[in-house]
């Protein structure tokens, strides 16, 4: 039996359907990931994301000690409740984690790490927290909800209507405390919405209040679906240890501008000279992408790293790393079983608020 | 679960049904549909390819993964269900309705080495 979050029992009489995630029994689905993609795209539907680990730091050097450990730089969050999204990289530029991390004060923040690499950032953080006066509390007492769609925020309000002044205002990744919750306007979905962090205690009820505003209980499953769609890299898939930010389309979140600033893996990252990159594929053929596929093109073969169906499009679309040089409006082929299918090089995202963002439709 | 007692199944999740004029119509179980989550594209043998029993003839695509489909017994493709292609979720809505190909049998008494009702129940429920 794997762990349990605090909306496990939730997820059950949901109907979920439960598999192993990360050592987690979590909902894959609830009865149709593509009806709970739909949902999420055209209205509103909820994920339990308490898998994930929310880690306090406190401390005097806390921003100092950001700034040498994200390959973001968190300088730039000066409005309390500023979002920040980062890799954890080692000191040869390979990705150990992404996150978010939200800027409270000078002295306190919150990261937010992937469940499948919790236990490995908190050991690496703790290692490089030496000679900085900080702490780090990781808050399993938490559980965290995200609610997503176009109507996101609103049945959101209608199941909390005292939350509304708090959260009204928030710009995109942003949050604010409301009692003893927080409220981001973050995501992972490419959809508006809200992500919630609350105690543990209150899970259960606030999921409740939260179906009965008819927000729809949504899956892992229609999570992945998702978070590709919207062109969102996933941990272990599309980026790990073995690559740099560089190779996986997330150069934009690595900060240079400050010359003075030495994060971890800065001197890696500025000697390297990528010959891959992280591009997105649109199926032209019928099939589907998947991951672990071989790519072939005019400059050498490559390789699928995410790849499915994506209901919003009805098409199937992937994310491969192929060598340089590759642009989008290539034509590429994709080893399927013993056959290769023609792909085009888009660029992602390929689906955000509802609506497809590729043109083309070629079947 | 719905598992007529008119049908012969195998270990591999496939049904079989013996038709009037000969022929045996193949699809997916109920169970298998249930496993696979929402369907979205079929891959279907050729027309008039020649099939071993237990040969990997067709693929049958969800949102979350591909699953082979097997010959339950040898014979020639006679037809394939291109409304089922066009319309791969009709397999999740009535796996028995939407079949996937009839074979002509090479040999017929193929068919009585293949389980019955009880005996897929037995195997589904065991994963």
């Amino acid at each position: 039996m794997g762990k349990h979050t605090p909306l496990f029992d939730s997820h059950l009489s949901a109907g979920a359907k439960i598999v192993d995630f990360a050592g987690w029994d979590m909902p894959i689905h609830y009865g149709s990931q593509l009806e709970e993609h739909h949902a999420v795209r055209r209205d509103a539907g909820m994920f339990d994301v308490s898998h994930m680990l929310a880690i306090d730091l406190a401390g005097a050097d806390a921003q100092k000690w950001l700034r040498h450990l994200l390959a973001n730089d968190v300088a730039r969050l000066t409005l309390p409740g500023k979002a920040l999204y980062s890799c954890l990289l080692q000191e040869d530029g390979g990705v150990i984690d992404d996150l978010i991390v939200y800027f409270f004060t000078p002295g306190h923040y919150r990261i937010v790490v992937n469940a499948g690499t919790a236990d490995k950032d908190l050991a690496w953080m703790r290692l490089q927290a030496a000679g900085y006066d900080i702490s780090l509390t990781p808050r399993r007492d938490l559980a965290m909800i995200a609610v997503q769609g176009p109507n996101a925020r609103m049945k959101f309000w209608n199941a909390f209507p005292a939350s509304r002044g708090t959260s009204e205002m928030l710009a995109v990744f942003q949050a604010a405390e409301w009692n003893s919750w927080l409220i981001a306007r973050t995501g992972y979905t490419g959809e508006d919405g809200f992500e919630i962090a609350l105690p543990a205690s209150e899970a259960a009820k606030a999921w409740e209040t939260l179906r009965a505003a008819g927000v729809a209980p949504a899956g892992l499953g229609a999570r992945d679906t998702l978070r590709l769609e919207a062109g969102m890299n996933l941990y272990g898939q599309d980026m790990d240890e073995s690559v740099t930010p560089l190779e996986s389309g997330l150069a934009w979140t690595v900060d240079f501008k400050d010359k003075g600033r030495d994060f971890i893996g800065k001197a890696a990252l500025e000697a390297q000279r990528p010959t891959r990159q992280l591009a997105g594929l649109m199926l032209l053929d019928r099939g589907i992408l998947r991951s672990h596929q071989k790519v072939i093109t005019a400059r050498g073969s490559g390789e699928t790293t995410s790849g499915s169906f994506a209901p919003t499009l009805n098409q199937s679309v992937a994310f491969a790393r192929v060598p340089m040089g590759i642009a989008v409006g290539d034509e590429v082929e994709v080893e399927i079983r013993d056959k290769r299918l023609k792909a085009r090089v888009v660029k992602p995202p390929f689906a955000r608020n509802g609506k497809s963002l590729i043109q083309e439709r070629t079947t | 679960m719905n598992v007529p007692a008119n049908l012969k199944y195998t270990k591999s999740h496939e049904w079989a049904k013996l038709e009037a004029d000969g022929t045996v119509t193949v699809g997916i179980t109920d169970h298998a549909q249930e496993a696979l989550g929402d369907i979205v594209f079929l891959e279907l043998p050729e027309i008039g390819r020649k099939l071993k029993a237990g040969e990997e003839c067709a693929v049958v695509e969800s949102v979350k993964a591909a699953s082979d489909i097997y010959a339950p017994i040898s014979g020639e493709v006679v037809a394939n269900n291109q409304a089922t292609v066009a319309a791969p979720e009709t397999v999740n809505h009535d796996a028995h309705a939407a079949w996937l190909f009839k074979l002509k049998p090479s040999n017929p008494s193929e068919l009585n080495v293949l389980l019955d009702a009880t005996a897929y129940e037995k195997v589904a429920a065991e994963g």
